[in-house]
């Protein structure tokens, strides 16, 4: 009984942090507010029953992030995702150059346009950005999330960084003309 | 034209190379202007990527809502010790005073002793702020983009303090700003937050003050709490409060 409410306790502990990043995660991959808030709520009674599973030591904050992916992808809107797999080519890591002029367009964009340049990635590329640029993780725990090789995880953010800049340079070449 | 290096700033940029890679790239990007020019290309995408990514936060209902439904019903443990010392004492007394109050001090108490925490982990840090400037005019637009919330600065030429800068912190989940100031020796902390009802229960207890010997100030104004922290007199800490109530957006 001690034992189970120790667990209870550190559960709490480490999970509630990280609830504020978990709900905006669960947003960007939902579009929607009411599935966020179920994705985000099953992801939690999900994880505190499988806490006693969860082993001392190992990356806690990954750990649920695992397990909000999984239960997305199980979800009604997640199904369709799953149809979508991209085909992952690693040799293209190196991303397009920016010729110049895309470079300065980029300081004309602002925060409204990328919001809608990550709304309008795909899935598989908008949920390794928001890993490692908002989340701020590394390669091998984003890899550990998403459940592809370190690799994959390099193409895919290359791909999604580039498609960001071409919509982006899209959407300012058509507001200044 | 493209460099062989190219495929390096993604890494580079995103922390993932080793110390002797990382310093390899930056030799050569003091060399090469396509890459560095690159490089801050990159950069500046990833910053914009992570301003507009912070978006969505959710709702405090349903932040209460998961949050109970993952909380044990507990009691600190010295509430166990002090009910049975006032059960064995005067049983009546427990009887007249509400729990519900003892738990709201502690709760109370505990998360003012966390901004004292923040404010002497700020102050012992190597790098206390973000954004290092005594320009109000700096400082208030760094938290553009940053903070889903804006905040006006007092003018303080006339005054005895001085604005050291400001650092982006959370706390209770949510972010705020972290103002830090300079009166004479001593610094204080200006914590802002968008007001919740959980803070505008929080007083800036005499609790806090007689035994952390900081003294603290609080108040809304505009939809946000402010809370002032610091070793500075009393006197002070109200006066630097008064300052920043009356700040307007000029």
């Amino acid at each position: 009984m001690t034992d189970r409410r120790t667990d209870a306790e550190s559960f709490e502990t480490l999970a509630m942090p990280m609830f504020a990043s978990l709900f905006n995660f669960a947003h960007w991959l939902t579009h929607n507010r009411e599935e966020a808030e179920d994705l985000v709520q099953e992801t939690y009674l999900k994880a505190l029953k499988g806490f006693v599973s969860f082993q001392q030591g190992t990356n806690f904050r990954a750990w649920m992030y695992r397990i909000l992916r999984n239960t997305f992808l199980t979800s009604r809107s997640g199904l369709s995702v799953k149809m979508t797999v991209p085909l992952d080519r690693e040799e293209n890591v190196t991303g397009l150059p920016t010729d110049t002029p895309e470079a300065v367009l980029l300081v004309r964009a602002d925060q409204q346009m990328v919001q809608d340049a990550l709304e309008r990635l795909p899935v598989h590329f908008r949920e390794v950005i928001l890993l490692c640029d908002i989340e701020e993780m590394s390669y091998q725990e984003i890899a550990d999330i998403v459940g592809i090789p370190i690799g994959t995880v390099m193409s895919r953010l290359s791909r999604a960084r580039k498609s960001i800049r071409e919509l982006l340079a899209e959407k300012v070449r058509g507001v200044s003309k | 034209m493209t460099c062989d290096w190219v495929p390096k700033l993604d890494l580079y940029m995103d922390g993932e190379l080793s110390a002797g890679e990382l310093t390899e790239v930056e030799t050569h990007l003091r060399s090469c202007p396509t890459c560095a020019a690159e490089a801050l290309s990159r950069l500046q995408l990833k910053r914009m990527t992570q301003a507009a990514g912070h978006r969505f936060s959710p709702s405090p209902e349903f932040r209460q809502k998961i949050a109970q439904s993952v909380t044990v019903v507990r009691r600190p443990r010295w509430a166990w010790r002090w009910a049975a010392a006032l059960a064995a004492a005067a049983a009546v007394v427990l009887m007249l005073v509400p729990a519900s109050v003892w738990l709201q001090r502690s709760r109370s108490e505990q998360a003012l002793a966390e901004l004292a925490d923040l404010h002497v982990s700020t102050l012992a840090s190597a790098n206390p702020v973000d954004v290092l400037s005594s320009d109000r005019h700096t400082v208030k637009p760094w938290f553009q983009g940053k903070l889903p919330f804006t905040f006006n600065l007092p003018e303080l030429q006339t005054s005895p303090f001085r604005l050291i800068g400001g650092r982006l912190t959370y706390f209770q989940q949510s972010p705020g700003a972290q103002l830090l100031f300079e009166v004479g020796k001593h610094q204080i902390s200006v914590f802002i937050f968008q007001n919740r009802a959980e803070l505008s229960r929080l007083n800036s207890g005499s609790s806090l003050n007689r035994q952390l010997a900081f003294n603290t100030e609080t108040w809304t104004k505009g939809g946000l709490w402010y809370f002032v922290l610091s070793d500075a007199s009393a006197l002070d800490v109200r006066a630097l409060s008064e300052l920043l109530k009356s700040a307007d957006g000029s």
